[in-house]
């Protein structure tokens, strides 16, 4: 029984993926090894080629995507569209069950986004081994394909396995090709804590599973539509919340559950990090957005306060150890888990405006970090040694302006300056959390403050001053590395100028999402205090902050 | 008056046992009868069409079992369709396992030793590998042991039982025992199988003995009678006599699938015996001891009053948690491929347990798929390590080579490299088989997208039904941890390069046991794990190189089926999951 509205634009996403790696995979074999350091492979269809072989298929997939985004109606942002349902594991209650709202549409693109970037920035990776080096683009390819299948899957047996699934890919980009010989260190802390969460997930699964009266159970029990509204017992349920948000909470990170992250930016290669904190740990925050609140609803009012106090810790607390990093990529994994902070604040307030918002953030931290995580990758690639320490490095924006400037605005859109992408989701989580628990973002607002000076102190250190020695000779980004810095960059201006087409993929879906878990947008009293800062208190909330994003 | 009746036997329903029994005999026979040169084809051929013919009976009975319970000799011979389910999961392991045991390898040589009775070291010994023997009554011996597999989950008689547990040890004892290396090690374990198994037989038939007492009589229907009607028999107000007969019937059960605390004999066992023959001790033995075990528990837990099954349960979850326990972490620390194995084994045995503490039999279509997915898994593996292999360095020719160059075993390719840390690099020297290799692993692992996850979330699914979860959950946490130990190898495998690429160079080479380098004289003594004889071992260079050799085919097919189950079985389960709903109406 395959029911699918339409050309299956989802499974050919997923798909075209796994086809491109196994491309990519197969590319150049038998050649045999070129010499490490020689950058052209031995032969025209060498090893060498298969980089091109993954970008091309990245590309393509953009592509495709760009047709997923065409079939997707925005009018109805907040249902699930371009959906596909095929039995799969019918003893089980499985299903191969797919669609998006406008949330998953937007995490799908951000990863299809991402993958040619990275493919591109690992361009020279790998120390020129290109066997290692098809080896890593074919494994970016593969997960990319669970990337897709874990944003649109609407059945919880295949989100969950597909969870798991790509921990294993993910694993040996940190552990294969990462640096320095902690990585495997990094790689196993990486597997044991997303494991442990993700088992426990498994007993919330079940569990889950177990509460559909046994007379209703069929062949597609496990469609989250079917496991929606159910009637729990509340202890079971807070059970099974605490199941699903434990996992959730540790690929998120959040505090206190974070300490693997910032050991796996460290040592895996920037364009992992890119693909890890970017776009699998929103695996983490979509999961408890599409899945946490419809499914336990009266959990989620519950652990809402606790879940919120968490959130400001991991704001303040996130921004606080990035100040004190003196590692590069190190600091902006702590920046990372303060970002998610907001991002779970933004959720578990239950305002439209709020959850709207963290959909935005999730997007925007996705392509802000991301241009960090690449930017600071090219700024070690020029140091002779490839440190990555912050001490190292002083004075580059002389000898290479263009890397300076792009990695100021990336920081800064971190920092959440007004006119970049960030500024407008964390403005909406603001506003969105200020009416229903104003205390809470009262104390977080000085990340804010914070979020400038770790941003602005890694600037002066790193870029300003007198040159280095180390870098005297340092090169200006050349023109992959501008495509690359380029396609972020202007994302961010696009995203902070103008976001209101993208808001109109967050903002049904955040009404939904308010409306599953059983609460209304506080009341309108609330509002002028939260509107204090917007110029007209009577329009939409949406539409005043996008006027106020783009008027500053 | 006193004539003898035969009883009416249903020849059919007892076919898949038959047929393998009576071609363990006609094996037997052959060793006498056909000449040297053609015995192995000729066993070889009669073993794997004697598992065939077996797995035909089964598929042609199924449907007739389904339709209900077929009891041969009231009950002696009892063929529900879970019993028949635990056949067809046993033949299927069984026939995988025989390939691997088939296989000689590009080296020309099997597992086993020429003549196992030669005293290890001695000229006798010499004398026999230099004539090229080989022991070929181990296809008969596996078809017995195959054979008594079959019979045990599917009786209702506890004594039949017995019986069948003693027709699948005894074979095996042997079996473990002919290595054709480091075959000191091979009979110290089989030695300590036979003692803990015999320990453990004792048991089982104290339990018998106990239980009889209670009801007057072994048919587990019979004992339930008498449970809910103890007028029957003279003894039958005493439940406690069943209680703890149950329990050391269990013990005895628990002994054979590796359940800690009766697990010790399973490292040594493991590691000692040849290691075709723990591939297939271990999926094998597991899935018939397992269909006994769930036999047992299911048909007298059912009798028991409430209080007094609790009181099962709780020796059973117990014993779950020690098991997964024991397996996990202290395999977390092993450095031997096989002990790791044998660790894991343990481990699976607690997750399999897991799924039995149910109150009644929701768990056993779960644990009938977790048998065949174990199984598949771990015939796999065991047949990938046969295939990597020690080989000398012949570094100083001369000097090296005189001494061992009569012994045919020498020359280059040595026993199997069972060190963990010798498997470094694998993956560039063989990238399929690691890949296999990997598979298994993860399909150990419950990785999902395998054959392993599906499985388990079988057995967890029946635990958390029958509320155990507490015990689901620390289930899942002991997966977690043991994800640890066999994504290490993979990293090791795969990840990590090789210690010395180049012969040439390979004095910094996998060294000997101990792990140190060897640092300077070549005949460092501490090569015994590699070495042939006694003799050999002062006389042959401890600088070995690991080599992966070739198959010759049955075992790079059997690997090949292997991981095409396991993958079939982890993305599209569902045929396998409907067949298994099926064997999993148990009760009669």
């Amino acid at each position: 029984m395959t029911m699918s509205t339409g050309f299956p634009w989802l499974t050919v996403l997923i798909v075209w993926p796994l086809v491109a790696a196994a491309a990519t995979a197969l590319t150049g074999v038998g050649r045999g090894r070129p010499a490490a350091g020689a950058v052209t492979g031995a032969g025209r269809f060498g090893a060498g080629a298969a980089r091109t072989v993954a970008l091309v298929g990245a590309l393509v997939e953009v592509v495709l995507l760009a047709g997923a985004f065409a079939a997707f109606d925005t009018g109805d942002a907040g249902t699930h569209q371009l959906t596909q349902t095929a039995s799969w594991i019918p003893a089980l209650g499985a299903s191969y069950a797919v669609g998006v709202d406008g949330v998953g549409l937007l995490m799908v693109a951000l990863s299809v986004g991402l993958v040619p970037l990275v493919i591109l920035a690992a361009w020279r990776e790998q120390g020129g081994d290109h066997v290692r080096l098809r080896r890593y683009l074919a494994t970016v390819l593969l997960l990319e394909a669970f990337m897709v299948t874990v944003f649109v899957a609407r059945d919880v047996f295949l989100f969950y396995v597909v969870f798991e699934a790509m921990l294993i890919p993910a694993y040996f980009l940190i552990g294969g090709f990462g640096q320095g010989p902690q990585r495997r260190y990094a790689a196993v802390k990486f597997l044991l804590f997303s494991l442990a969460g993700g088992l426990v997930m498994l007993v919330g699964v079940i569990a889950l599973y177990l509460q559909v009266p046994a007379a209703d159970r069929g062949p597609q029990t496990f469609l989250t539509d079917n496991l929606t509204g159910l009637t729990l017992d509340p202890t079971a349920e807070k059970l099974m919340f605490a199941a699903f948000f434990l996992a959730f909470a540790i690929k998120a990170p959040m505090f206190p559950v974070h300490s693997w992250l910032p050991d796996v930016t460290q040592h895996a290669t920037a364009g992992t990090s890119t693909l890890l904190i970017c776009v699998l740990d929103k695996v983490g925050t979509f999961g408890m957005l599409t899945l946490c609140l419809p499914l336990f609803p009266g959990a989620s009012r519950w652990a809402a306060p606790f879940v919120i106090v968490l959130a400001v810790i991991s704001i303040l607390y996130g921004a606080i150890l990035a100040i004190g990093q003196s590692d590069v990529l190190r600091l902006i994994g702590y920046t990372s888990v303060s970002h998610f902070g907001f991002i779970i604040l933004g959720i578990f307030t239950f305002t439209s405006l709020g959850t709207a918002g963290s959909g935005l953030m999730m997007l925007n931290h996705g392509i802000s970090t991301g241009a960090l995580f690449l930017v600071a990758g090219f700024a070690i690639a020029r140091h002779p040694r490839q440190s990555q320490l912050i001490a190292d490095y002083g004075g580059l924006r002389t000898v290479a302006p263009v890397l300076g400037g792009t990695f100021l605005v990336a920081g800064l859109s971190a920092a959440a300056l007004p006119g970049l992408a960030t500024f407008v989701s964390e403005i909406m989580v603001f506003l969105g959390s200020y009416a229903r628990w104003p205390a809470a973002v009262l104390v977080a607002v000085p990340a804010v403050v914070l979020a400038a000076v770790y941003v602005l102190l890694t600037y002066q250190r790193m870029f300003t001053g007198p040159v280095v020695p180390d870098l005297a000779g340092a090169r200006d980004l050349d023109g992959r590395e501008k495509t690359v810095a380029g396609v972020l960059v202007a994302a961010l201006l696009v995203l902070g100028l103008a976001p209101g087409p993208v808001l109109d993929y967050v903002r049904a879906p955040g009404e939904v999402a308010v409306e599953q878990v059983g609460e209304t947008d506080p009341p309108p009293e609330v509002e002028p205090a939260a509107a204090s800062a917007g110029p007209d208190g009577t329009a939409p909330s949406t539409t005043r902050v996008t006027t106020e994003g783009s008027l500053l | 008056m006193n004539e003898f009746v035969a009883p009416p036997i249903d020849w059919a329903a007892v076919s898949p046992v038959l047929i393998v029994l009576a071609a363990g005999v006609l094996g037997v026979l052959l060793e006498a009868f056909v000449p040297a040169r053609a015995r192995r084809g000729t066993q070889l051929t009669l073993t794997l069409g004697a598992i065939v013919g077996s797995l035909v009976a089964v598929g042609l009975l199924w449907d007739r079992v389904q339709e209900g319970a077929v009891a041969v000799v009231g009950g002696s011979y009892l063929l529900t369709p879970f019993g028949l389910g635990v056949q067809a999961v046993i033949g299927v392991c069984a026939l995988l396992g025989v390939l691997v045991v088939a296989e000689r390898t590009t080296t020309g040589q099997d597992a086993f030793a020429p003549a196992a009775a030669a005293v290890p070291g001695t000229a006798y010994e010499d004398e026999t590998r230099r004539a090229g023997l080989q022991q070929t009554e181990i296809y008969p011996l596996l078809l017995f042991s195959t054979g008594g597999m079959l019979l045990f989950p599917a009786t209702d008689d506890l004594i039949v039982m017995f019986v069948a547990l003693e027709v699948l040890s005894l074979p095996l004892y042997v079996l473990c025992a002919t290595a054709r290396r480091r075959r000191l090690l091979s009979q110290e374990a089989a030695f300590k199988y036979f003692v803990l198994g015999a320990f453990a037989s004792a048991l089982f038939i104290f339990g018998i003995a106990l239980v009889y007492g209670f009801a007057g009589t072994v048919r587990l229907q019979g004992v339930v009678q008498v449970l809910a009607d103890p007028s029957v028999s003279p003894l039958g107000t005493m439940p406690a006599l069943v209680v703890l007969g149950l329990l050391l019937v269990l013990s005895g059960l628990l002994f054979k699938i590796g359940a800690a605390p009766f697990h010790a004999w399973t490292p040594d066992v493991y590691q000692g015996a040849p290691t075709p023959i723990t591939g297939f001790m271990a999926a094998c033995t597991k899935a018939a001891a397992m269909g006994a075990l769930v036999r047992v528990l299911f048909t007298l837990s059912n009798g028991l009053d409430p209080a007094t099954r609790h009181d099962v349960e709780v020796a059973l979850w117990a014993v779950a948690i020690l098991t997964m326990l024991v397996g996990t972490v202290v395999g977390a620390v092993q450095t031997d491929v096989k002990r790791l194995l044998a660790y894991s084994a343990i481990a699976h045995a607690g997750f399999l347990l897991v799924g039995v503490v149910g109150p009644d039999g929701a768990g056993a279509q779960a644990v009938l798929f977790y048998l065949l997915a174990y199984g598949l898994a771990s015939i796999g593996a065991f047949a990938v390590v046969t295939l990597v292999r020690e080989r000398t360095v012949s570094g100083d020719e001369s000097a090296d080579r005189s001494p061992t160059g009569p012994v045919p075993d020498d020359g280059v390719v040595l026993g199997e490299a069972t060190r963990l840390a010798q498997w470094a690099g694998l993956g560039r020297r063989a990238p399929w088989l690691t890949a296999a290799f990997s598979l298994f692993l993860l399909s150990m692992a419950g990785i999902p997208l395998t054959a392993g996850f599906v499985a388990k979330f079988g057995v967890f699914s029946a635990a958390v039904e029958a509320g155990a979860w507490p015990l689901a959950l620390l289930g899942v946490l002991a997966s977690a941890v043991s994800v640890f130990f066999y994504v290490r190898v993979i990293v090791l495998m795969v990840l990590t390069p090789p210690p010395a690429r180049d012969p040439g160079t390979a004095s910094t080479g996998s060294g000997p046991a101990a792990g140190a380098a060897p640092t300077g004289g070549g005949t460092a003594g501490g090569g015994g794990t590699a070495t042939v004889t006694g003799e050999a071992t002062r006389t042959l260079v401890s600088r070995t190189v690991v080599t992966v050799v070739g198959s010759r085919g049955p075992a790079a097919f059997a690997i090949a089926v292997c991981a095409v189950g396991v993958l079939l079985l982890g993305v599209l389960p569902a045929g396998a999951l409907d067949l298994v709903g099926q064997a999993a109406q148990f009760r009669p």
